[in-house]
């Protein structure tokens, strides 16, 4: 315990491509599966696929699915699972109707399309959502009961809580504002999704640098230059090609003309607009990059993992695993609450059967994104990744015209189909 | 690693100097569903002394060790570090002692790499609050590079690793943060010969340092060899308590198989 010097710092000799890319196969894996599903479709639908519409439309579904995926990612990581999404995403979603369909107006006297209302909505919203993913992840964690129970009896619970608060109506029309959360009625803009796009490169190639300068610093190894370029530019590609889509989907002319005549203004002949990104999108976006350096770079996310790796050596390295049970819950209610506002403000009401089957989306959205049920293993993008390849797979099939049973026969089949690939894979990585 | 001699060093504990033990552990009863897995048992510790615990498997020791880690709450008795009482409730009261265990099963998260385990529950953070993992691993690296040169794998989950390597990432994990009491349940279990030897070198520096180390062995020779004094328990209940330099293999092997005290040896 004298001697002090640090200890050479081999070369790894690498052997392909990939692995000085340092890129996660099943990532590779999983983005060539969704390109090759969109050129599938693309050429059976002569073409209607690969529309900026419809990548536009295919992103607005798949968010809400993708948020709640995000938090499904922590929970299962932690060894647990919810059932309950999609009744939470129900019952918050019924508490927001209510609030600014009945409480503000009736009660607080403030109409519909007060400034405050879609506020005080999504703050009450966001704050039951956590609140109640709070108190599962308290039956788990202090009580023990396992969560699989807790959140089945959740199942059941808020699916009805949603129902009886509103009568099983449908709850509509819903304030202005609150609409802008949920895709179609609230996009960025060309010129503001131009700068965001480019501020968002900026920034993750930034990421990059200090991520490969800290490394340096301590003359750890680092990857080839070329290698790190490269990232950059499928990172830079990703981004933009995205914006450059949703940018040329034109508003329709009649839309527009309405959106002018609103204003009181009258349309000037010809005129030609992007919707650009959805605000939806960018709340997904939000949700993943800080979920994403919460699983990477914060205590919070390294005794998620150390958790789920092994609950016991994490309970004697001193976490308190209860807690932290508690917070995943927490967490997963908040997002839950999320997805109901962008969900219910892309349906424009809440509807009874909101969020129905949600749960098994989210589920299998997570697993097929690479999180493992045994816990331990799970990235925030793999989830968003599956949740994507699953909403491609529906609205293809519905668009080729592929009969309803169907397209659940085929749903349900790729999941279990992935599932065994992924174990496959990783046996043949040495079963890590 | 440089070798140093594998002679004892009796003379290097506090015991005798008029000072407190390090630990004392007065009374300690624990039962689990009415069985008594500890039934009054006493022990104590001085700094620099190696003090082994023997037994049969099911004869207390681990769980009398784990009531020092705050993995077990005792029902009964009193725990003075340096003389004075302490709560250890908790892993992390345990930690907040100085009190560092090796487990047997070794306690890793064995999705994490060797850095994230070895940091477990005491991240380094930067100043904006995340984790700082380029200072961590080059810590890891420096205190790998004491206890096994040849550890390279730091960046692969340790599930990955040779049981020695698991082993001194367990190893490396207690004496990094300034332990001044060591845990070690069979360190030695799952090592080959030289492997083995390298913990025993590792605990005569750590000896020499002034740590305490309650060493928990099955091996009656390692025991002879490592340790000042040992602590013999059966079915719960403590034999005895006897300096190794008074007594023989055989004494020590009937206390741990007949219970009995070797014929009224005291000091």
């Amino acid at each position: 315990m004298t001697e002090t010097s640090s200890q050479p710092v081999p070369q790894k000799a690498k052997q392909n491509l990939f692995q000085q890319l340092e890129l996660d196969m099943r990532l590779l894996g999983m983005i060539g599966a969704f390109v090759i599903l969109c050129i599938g479709f693309n050429i059976v639908t002569d073409g209607r696929f690969l529309t900026p519409r419809n990548l536009f439309n295919l992103s607005i579904q798949t968010v809400s699915v993708a948020i709640m995926a995000c938090g499904m990612v922590f929970i299962i990581v932690t060894r647990h699972i919810d059932l309950s999404v999609g009744a939470l995403l129900a019952t918050t979603s019924a508490v927001m109707a209510m609030t600014q369909t009945e409480l503000l107006p009736n009660i607080l006297g403030m109409g519909l399309n007060n400034p405050l209302t879609w506020a005080i909505t999504v703050v009450v919203g966001l704050f039951v959502g956590t609140l109640i993913g709070a108190f599962h992840g308290w039956m788990v964690g202090y009580l023990t009961i396992p969560a699989f129970i807790v959140t089945l009896g959740g199942f059941l619970v808020w699916r009805n809580v949603a129902w009886y608060m509103t009568s099983g109506q449908t709850i509509g029309p819903l304030d202005s504002t609150f609409l802008m959360f949920g895709g179609t009625n609230g996009t960025l803009g060309t010129t503001t999704s131009w700068l965001f796009g480019f501020a968002a490169t900026a920034v993750a190639i930034w990421a990059l640098w200090s991520g490969r300068r800290a490394k340096s610093a301590h003359g750890f190894p680092v990857k080839p230059v070329w290698a790190e370029a490269t990232l950059a530019a499928i990172i830079a590609i990703a981004i933009l090609g995205y914006v450059y889509i949703v940018n040329s989907y034109a508003i329709p002319t009649r839309r527009l003309e309405r959106m002018f005549e609103a204003r009181g203004e009258v349309m000037p002949e010809g005129l030609v607009v992007g919707y650009g990104i959805p605000i939806s999108v960018l709340i997904l976006i939000i949700v993943a990059v800080t979920l994403t350096v919460v699983a990477r770079k914060t205590r919070f996310g390294r005794y998620i993992f150390a958790t789920g790796g092994n609950p016991d050596a994490a309970e004697l390295s001193g976490i308190n695993t209860r807690l932290l049970t508690v917070k995943i819950f927490a967490l997963m209610g908040f997002l839950c609450a999320v997805s109901a506002v962008v969900a219910s403000a892309r349906l424009a009401n809440h509807s009874n059967d909101i969020g129905t089957l949600d749960e098994l989306r989210v589920i299998a959205a997570a697993v097929i994104g690479g999180t493992a049920l045994s816990g331990g293993l799970g990235t925030i993008y793999g989830a968003i990744l599956g949740a994507l390849i699953m909403q491609a797979l529906q609205s293809g099939m519905a668009m080729v015209g592929v009969d309803a049973p169907f397209q659940n026969i085929v749903v349900g089949s790729v999941l279990v189909l992935a599932v065994y690939i992924d174990i496959v894979y990783r046996k043949r990585l040495g079963a890590k | 690693m440089e070798t140093q001699d594998t002679q004892k060093q009796v003379s290097s504990s506090g015991r005798g100097s008029g000072q407190p033990p390090l630990v004392e552990m007065r009374d300690i009863s624990i039962s689990f569903g009415g069985i008594k897995a500890v039934d009054h048992v006493s022990v104590d510790l001085y700094p620099g002394e190696v003090v082994g615990l023997l037994g049969h498997n099911g004869a207390g020791k681990s769980t009398l060790i784990k009531v020092l880690s705050g993995a077990y709450q005792m029902d009964q008795g009193e725990i003075l570090i340096d003389g004075k009482p302490v709560e250890i409730g908790n892993p992390r009261d345990a930690r907040a002692n100085n009190i560092e265990t090796i487990y047997q099963t070794l306690a890793l998260a064995d999705n994490l790499d060797a850095t994230s385990n070895l940091f477990l529950g005491r991240e380094m953070i930067t100043p904006m609050g995340l984790v700082n993992d380029a200072a961590m691993e080059a810590e890891c690296r420096k205190i790998m590079a004491q206890l096994n040169p040849n550890f390279q794998k730091f960046n692969d989950p340790v599930s990955a690793l040779s049981g020695g390597q698991r082993q001194s990432v367990a190893i490396a994990r207690a004496v990094y943060f300034n332990a001044r009491i060591l845990i070690m349940d069979e360190p030695t279990a799952a090592l080959g010969p030289h492997e083995t030897q390298m913990v025993a070198d590792l605990i005569h520096q750590l000896k020499a340092q002034g740590i305490g180390i309650f060493l928990i062995d099955h091996d009656v020779h390692a025991v002879m060899e490592l340790c000042d004094r040992a602590s013999v328990m059966k079915n719960g209940k403590l034999v005895g308590t006897v300096d190794i330099a008074d007594v023989t293999d055989d004494d020590l092997l009937s206390m741990i198989i007949l219970g009995k005290q070797p014929g009224q040896k005291t000091e």
